[in-house]
């Protein structure tokens, strides 16, 4: 059986992590690369790097700390943030990335995770969703949760599937930020529907919410904070797991 | 007779990765693009991540599918990576029927979820690799590798040998099925090792060790 791998999401700005401030361990606090040799060492399974940069002059410089984390990580690399075409993909994936997530620019363009997926295969394609409560479904969100649009959470994950999207990043809006625990019924609904791979992401607080959202069908869990701020060790989390029957590497 | 590690850059995927992974594992490399390349190098790795088709193509139409039979003929060191290790096999049914490199005996078949299965495809993350204890190869290529070690997968379709003594893993997702091979001088593994963390170095380390035993002996 594959095993359900545990995600660190480091948001990188101009270079820098920018959750990752306080640690204490390490030389240089905010360089992603050092961040990322950590995780690989506590057992991290794959690593999710988040471009927020906002100017596009500085792009050059993730493109640099993904180039640089590839050298020296080798597990699997997912860089997102700010992907509008297959040329930006391309140049993610010559620099070391081994998928690609787009979010805003799958919504404005679908096209793109047709094109995207057709040239550099569906597992490559990762497509993030912004999810957010509206009555009974899911509404989602782009430009950073900022706006939101009049897609039906469930019917759009289909139609990325439908386009080629080789996995599903799904973050809770609603949960993001909380630490009470992923939106499971979120996760339910989605995983019935699509036989990808799903990555649940949004609301981890503690190590029983990581075992929860495993069995309402997550085949990845994600978190940020939480990790970079060592109130959980990857490697305790996944002891965890396995204690609780979740099939852990 | 170059003894750095070819690695076949034919366009399909990234080469970076398996080139990063191989220079950590102490080994020089060249790239290469051309078939005349391949008879200069004593070892050579054949990446490779994407649809069968195209990547059949574009080897036969640059030659590069007689110059790497050739290598394989003459007892060379070879390594297949993912959709590298797939196109030595007969045929693969991804997108119609396709002819492959014809150096393994078998077909590369697509997963198909058992009945009332809810089976996750493509087979992404890491699984186990339960290691062969009848191939002789296998101790090699599986030096400091445990049975039951976790690599990482990324793949739609699998391989199936007819003759099962290749076989030097198999891993499970819905059905065993061939996750490497090691027959010889021709090693080929479905999983990236560049992407498997320490297991899958300490494989490419062996792969590596193994081509400087070859040169040694030269």
């Amino acid at each position: 059986m594959v095993a359900i791998r545990v995600i660190p999401c480091l948001d990188v700005n101009a270079g820098r992590v920018v959750k990752g401030t306080n640690f204490v361990d390490l030389r240089d606090a905010g360089n992603p690369v050092e961040i990322a040799k950590m995780y690989n060492i506590e057992g991290a399974d794959e690593l999710i790097f988040l471009d927020i940069t906002a100017s596009s002059d500085k792009r050059a410089i993730t493109l640099d700390v993904v180039k640089k984390t590839a050298e020296q990580v080798f597990i699997p690399l997912t860089v997102g943030g700010g992907i509008r075409t297959v040329e930006d993909m391309r140049t993610l994936l010559k620099a070391g990335a081994d998928k690609i997530s787009i979010n805003t620019a799958a919504v404005l363009n679908p096209n793109l995770i047709h094109d995207g997926s057709r040239k550099f295969g569906n597992q490559c394609i990762v497509v993030a969703i912004d999810a957010k409560k509206d009555g009974d479904s899911w509404v989602v969100y782009t430009h950073g949760g900022r706006i939101k649009t009049n897609l039906n959470v469930i019917k759009w994950v289909q139609q990325c599937v439908e386009l080629g999207a080789g996995e599903i990043l799904l973050t809770s809006m609603d949960k993001d930020g909380t630490k009470d625990g992923y939106d499971l019924k979120l996760v339910e609904e989605v995983t019935k529907v699509v036989t990808v791979p799903v990555i649940a992401s949004g609301g981890a607080g503690k190590k029983e919410h990581f075992v929860d959202v495993c069995k309402a069908g997550a085949s990845a869990v994600l978190a940020a904070s939480l990790f970079h701020f060592k109130q959980l060790k990857i490697s305790d989390l996944k002891q965890y797991m396995k204690q609780n029957n979740i099939e852990v590497r | 007779m170059n003894k750095k590690i070819a690695i076949i850059d034919y366009g399909m995927g990234n080469l970076r990765s398996v080139s990063k992974a191989v220079e950590f594992c102490g080994a020089q490399y060249d790239i290469i693009t051309e078939s005349a390349q391949i008879k200069n190098y004593t070892s050579i790795i054949l990446p490779g991540v994407g649809a069968f088709e195209p990547a059949i193509k574009i080897l036969k139409e640059k030659k590069l599918d007689i110059a790497i039979k050739e290598h394989i003929l003459n007892k060379k060191m070879f390594l297949g990576i993912c959709l590298g290790f797939q196109l030595l096999f007969s045929k693969s049914y991804e997108d119609g029927l396709h002819q492959g490199l014809n150096i393994v005996e078998g077909t590369v078949e697509k997963f198909v979820p058992k009945r009332n299965e809810r089976l996750i495809i493509p087979h992404m993350g890491w699984n186990k690799i339960y290691i062969s204890k009848t191939n002789k190869t296998v101790k090699e290529m599986y030096n400091g590798i445990k049975d039951e070690n976790y690599v990482y997968f990324v793949h739609s379709y699998f391989c199936k040998p007819i003759k099962k003594e290749y076989i030097a893993t198999t891993t499970n997702h819905s059905i065993d099925f061939c996750s490497s091979i090691a027959i010889d001088n021709v090693w080929g593994c479905q999983f990236h090792p560049e992407k498997s963390s320490t297991v899958g170095l300490q494989l490419l380390k062996n792969f590596v060790s193994k081509c400087e035993g070859q040169n040694g002996s030269n």
